[in-house]
């Protein structure tokens, strides 16, 4: 025991006195984690319209009025040229365009029938989506009202309705940002827990000071757990500063419990930092250590669900997220901090978790005690 | 010059003897695009449902066969009573709950009303409002289907087209972003520590006294990731194309010319993220750190940047990656010249000669 | 019962044999020098001895203690000094005393002493609070050999150890070792240096794996009728370079 806290007192002195990297640990995630928090958004709204109304009638200006009125769009441009509004659409200035036919109203009353085109611009298919759900629920509300008005239709002779009603539970305001910040919050700590591990490994190698620990009396075990125990350390500490800042700045609900979040962060840095360790095993050069832990977080963070839903995936890739941890955590503190799951809800996650430790740890052991 | 060619030489052998490192350099990226194009998408299917049915009738148990009709919906389990919801959301699995008020047949045919409540788990916002987008819609044909083809007076038809996309695939949202962080990822990491490297072993100082001028130093060390980036840009541009069916609408000429400028942006990058740092601990942890999370979130390539906060919009432009998003996208999915994407290729070279700039003078302090 | 005993110490990397049937004993107190050219075993040798490789057969005793089943109680006994430097360079010098002594298993009151002492000899007191990267090299390795030895092992294993040394500095480091001698410390040292050899009680060479000459400096260069270690030296490559 005291052999590692001689270790643990030198790691501590040499990672503080790297005046970059502590700005690197400490400040940075939190810089990122209150910047970047906002700018995870993917709410739609004020989409930007052109309208062509070549009618330019009553009705028609009605339309227009009901769209830009509705909150979801914002008039971008009005013009009789189609070409200057498919210029928008080009340049991205407009992500909709209507096109109001002439004789619309006319055809309307006449006919009882009228076309009216909607050019979205679909790179962002969710988007287009959205704007076409959107435009097409006012269209068709706008639809209902004139013919309840031009006929005088009385709403009992009206055919049935199935009413629908919903409520956003967990959420209610709809705020990304408290989605957002826990799942942000995960993937910093773990960039310090699997990145640094790893490399600070290396570099005794690289520099050759590993070759003089080996001839102390050192126990292998004192090494790793000298090395891993300061980021873990680190780590912890730093998901306490973020879930405070969360608290502070981004009002994040804590349904559950807190302790299970650290309980389930102390387990999950395990495997991320026995990855590191992993890593460090079979490279020789930091550049090479980073790289690879690189390409995993890399991997990890965008399959995790924490920017796209997991639901989303094609099916062996929701397989795959089975083997990635931050996948686990991201759903794990998503569900105690907004939902309030307890224990009982995340025990199964929390076993894989340790499962995973074991295993990934007991893998790095393995290979590190068979190459030095 | 011939000096310089020599160094230059010498450069591509220390990269092309290292094969692991090649390996890394070109395998981790394919890797990562076909892992990411596929499995980064926002369009929702299967997703898990619990349905409360508490009448149990004729029409409600076909609403409910019809929600999960479309591939959109998969129930997960029913439910007996409203006090189970809440735990059946804890449980981390449901993303939505239906719940079909009692005698549901009998008011929609008596009273003219069924009564439908749709409770989303909107921990994910974005999810939620998508998924209850989506059960209402269903729900709306199933009424129409209840009610029979009645013609109305007075129907206004819209036809919608999807320009650009008219399937709506999110790959053409997703794939033009993975091609740019990780080709600018890789640049910027492999520079910042190639140099940092040389920093530290104390190389550097060995070939900064030989007869080379500093600056020819740096460009001989950075001509050979030059080429590794661009043959990476290559890759990634052909898989897009072949795998993703990314269409290039556009000039090719223009679209390579492009990507060597976008090559060049992120290495010089790189240049200046070395010049300011001394070990290969703290270059690379300032790519990473620095460079990803922001350049994912900022760029445009996830999140959209109209949906940011205005400040948040502003800084989003010294992203470099959002500009070569939106000129990726411009020439490959709308087919548009240089007449439409000149803006964003003029900040990228502007960008690149600040960069460069700021290394050299860097360079200049340390050296003095 | 002599510190180092080999007997027909052997390793083998595959077909090629790095050392082989080394058969050699250190006695306690003496400077031991092992030389050889570049690649001749001379450094799988003592990795052996350390208890950092396991030998392919033959046995050996470190300490008393046997390579192969007791090589965590040999590292208790050995300090040993790399020719890749071995200090923390981001680190204080009293804080590299202070790590060096606490794996060792020193007590802080120890070390506090020891600190004391080894700073006052080297005379670097004022240095004491500067980080290592600042030091000049010399000092650096005089530092790093004092640290070898601050937790008083039986033997001291030095691999090249004034590698890029100006030879006044390299002078005081081998006061060092002489005073460490005097305490009964057993020195194994490996050079490229010969004047160095010179120093030393008794000097081996290593031709391709085998010990080809165990003597005195002094015995060796009238068995080899030579003026000079140097020539010792250049004899027994030459042969090498003929068969």
């Amino acid at each position: 025991m005291r052999t590692i806290r001689f270790i643990l007192q030198k790691e501590f002195l040499q990672i503080f006195r790297n005046k970059a990297m502590v700005r690197i640990i400490f400040i940075i995630p939190i810089v990122q984690l209150l910047v970047l928090s906002y700018a995870a958004n993917y709410e739609v709204k004020n989409m930007a319209i052109d309208v062509v109304d070549y009618d330019l009638s009553p009705w028609s200006q009605r339309l227009v009025h009901k769209l830009t009125s509705s909150g979801y769009f914002r008039l971008q441009r009005h013009t009789f040229n189609i070409k200057e509004a498919y210029e928008d659409l080009q340049r991205d200035k407009a992500d909709v365009v209507l096109v109001v036919p002439r004789h619309f109203e006319r055809d309307l009353v006449k006919e009882d029938k009228a076309p009216l085109q909607l050019l979205v611009n679909a790179i962002n298919g969710t988007k287009a989506g959205l704007a076409n759900a959107y435009a097409g629920s006012i269209i068709r509300d706008f639809n209902k009202n004139i013919r309840t008005e031009w006929l005088a239709m009385d709403e009992r002779n009206a055919p049935p309705v199935i009413e629908v009603t919903y409520s956003n539970w967990f959420n209610t305001r709809l705020d990304y940002k408290v989605y957002m910040v826990p799942g942000i919050l995960v993937v910093l700590i773990t960039m310090i827990g699997s990145f640094l591990s790893g490399m600070n490994i290396v570099k005794e190698k690289e520099i050759g000071t590993i070759e003089q620990l080996n001839v102390t009396p050192i126990r292998k075990y004192h090494f790793i757990l000298g090395k891993l125990i300061p980021f873990w350390i680190i780590a912890l500490f730093e998901l306490a500063f973020g879930l405070l800042v969360g608290k502070l700045v981004f009002s994040l609900p804590m349904a559950g419990s807190i302790w299970l979040i650290f309980l389930f962060a102390a387990v999950y840095l395990w495997v991320m930092l026995g990855m590191g360790l992993l890593i460090s095993t079979f490279t020789e050069t930091q550049q090479q250590a980073m790289f690879i832990a690189w390409f995993f977080v890399l991997i990890f963070m965008l399959m995790s669900g924490l920017f796209t839903p997991v639901e989303s995936m094609p099916g062996w890739a929701q397989v795959l997220t089975w083997f990635n941890p931050i996948a686990w955590f991201v759903k794990v503190i998503r569900m105690v901090l907004l939902k309030g799951s307890g224990l009982a809800n995340i025990q199964t996650y929390l076993l894989i978790m340790l499962a995973y430790a074991l295993v990934m740890n007991g893998i790095a052991i393995w290979n590190y005690r068979k190459t030095t | 010059m011939r000096q310089f060619i020599v160094f230059a030489r010498k450069e591509f052998y220390h990269i092309f003897r290292d094969r692991r490192t090649l390996l890394i350099l070109f395998g981790m990226p394919i890797v990562q695009i076909i892992l990411f194009g596929f499995a980064i998408t926002n369009e929702i299917k299967n997703a898990d449902i619990a349905v409360l049915d508490q009448s149990k009738d004729y029409y409600s148990s076909r609403l409910v066969q019809k929600l999960t009709a479309g591939g959109y919906f998969r129930i997960d389990r029913n439910l007996r009573d409203q006090s189970s919801i809440t735990a059946a959301f804890r449980e981390g699995r449901i993303k939505m709950a239906v719940v079909i008020a009692p005698e549901f047949s009998q008011s929609f045919h008596h009273h003219n009303k069924g009564r439908v409540q749709l409770l989303a788990d909107a921990g994910d916002p974005n999810t939620a409002t998508t998924l209850i987008n989506y059960a209402t819609a269903i729900i709306g044909n199933f009424q129409q289907e209840l009610n029979g083809e009645l013609e109305l007076p007075l129907t206004i038809d819209t036809t919608v087209t999807m320009e650009y996309n008219p399937a709506l695939k999110s790959v053409f949202l997703f794939v033009p972003g993975v091609m740019t962080l990780i080709l600018l990822l890789v640049s910027a990491m492999m520079t910042s520590i190639t140099i940092a490297r040389e920093k530290e072993l104390g190389t550097m100082e060995i070939l900064l006294v030989s007869p080379l001028p500093p600056a020819l130093i740096i460009v001989g060390k950075v001509v050979p990731y030059i080429v590794l980036s661009f043959i990476n840009a290559l890759i990634i541009l052909t898989m897009g194309v072949f795998i993703f069916g990314m269409p290039i609408k556009g000039s090719l000429v223009l679209l390579l010319a492009e990507c060597v400028l976008f090559v060049l942006t992120s290495l010089s990058l790189g240049i200046l993220i070395s010049s300011v740092t001394d070990k290969q601990q703290t270059a690379m942890m300032a790519s990473m750190m620095g460079l990803l999370m922001p350049t994912a979130l900022l760029s445009g390539f996830i999140f959209p940047i109209e949906s940011m906060p205005l400040p948040l919009q502003w800084l989003s432009n010294i992203m470099p990656a959002k500009w070569f998003i939106i000129i990726l996208k411009d020439i490959m999915l709308k087919g548009s010249g240089l007449q439409y994407v000149w803006p964003q290729t003029l900040v990228l070279v502007g960008m690149t000669l600040f960069f460069v700039i700021m290394s050299i003078r860097n360079f200049k302090i340390r050296l003095s | 019962m002599d510190p180092i005993i080999t007997n027909g110490l052997t390793k083998r990397f595959g077909s090629f044999i790095a050392t082989n049937a080394i058969t050699f004993e250190v006695k306690k107190g003496e400077i031991f020098g092992f030389l050889g050219a570049n690649g001749a075993g001379k450094t799988t040798a003592m990795r052996m001895l350390c208890g950092l490789l396991r030998p392919s057969s033959g046995t050996a005793k470190v300490a008393g203690y046997d390579v192969y089943t007791q090589s965590e109680k040999i590292k208790q006994n050995i300090g040993y000094m790399s020719q890749k430097f071995s200090l923390y360079e981001d680190l204080k010098v009293k804080e590299n005393i202070r790590f060096y002594g606490g794996i060792y298993g020193l007590s802080d009151k120890a070390i506090k002493e020891k600190t004391t002492q080894l700073l006052k000899k080297l005379q670097m007191e004022a240095e004491a609070d500067q980080l290592v990267s600042a030091l000049p090299l010399g000092w650096k390795q005089k530092l790093s050999f004092s640290i070898a030895i601050l937790h008083d092992p039986s033997i001291v294993f030095l691999d090249e150890p004034t590698g890029g040394v100006d030879p006044l500095t390299r002078r005081q480091f081998w006061d060092l070792i002489y005073e460490a001698a005097s305490r009964g410390v057993t020195v194994f040292v490996t050079t490229h240096y010969m004047d160095e050899a010179e120093y030393c009680d008794r000097v081996s060479i290593m031709v391709d794996g085998r010990i080809r000459a165990l003597d005195t400096p002094r015995r060796l260069r009238e068995q080899f009728s030579a003026a000079s270690m140097d020539d010792v030296f250049l004899q027994l490559a030459r042969e090498k370079a003929k068969s």
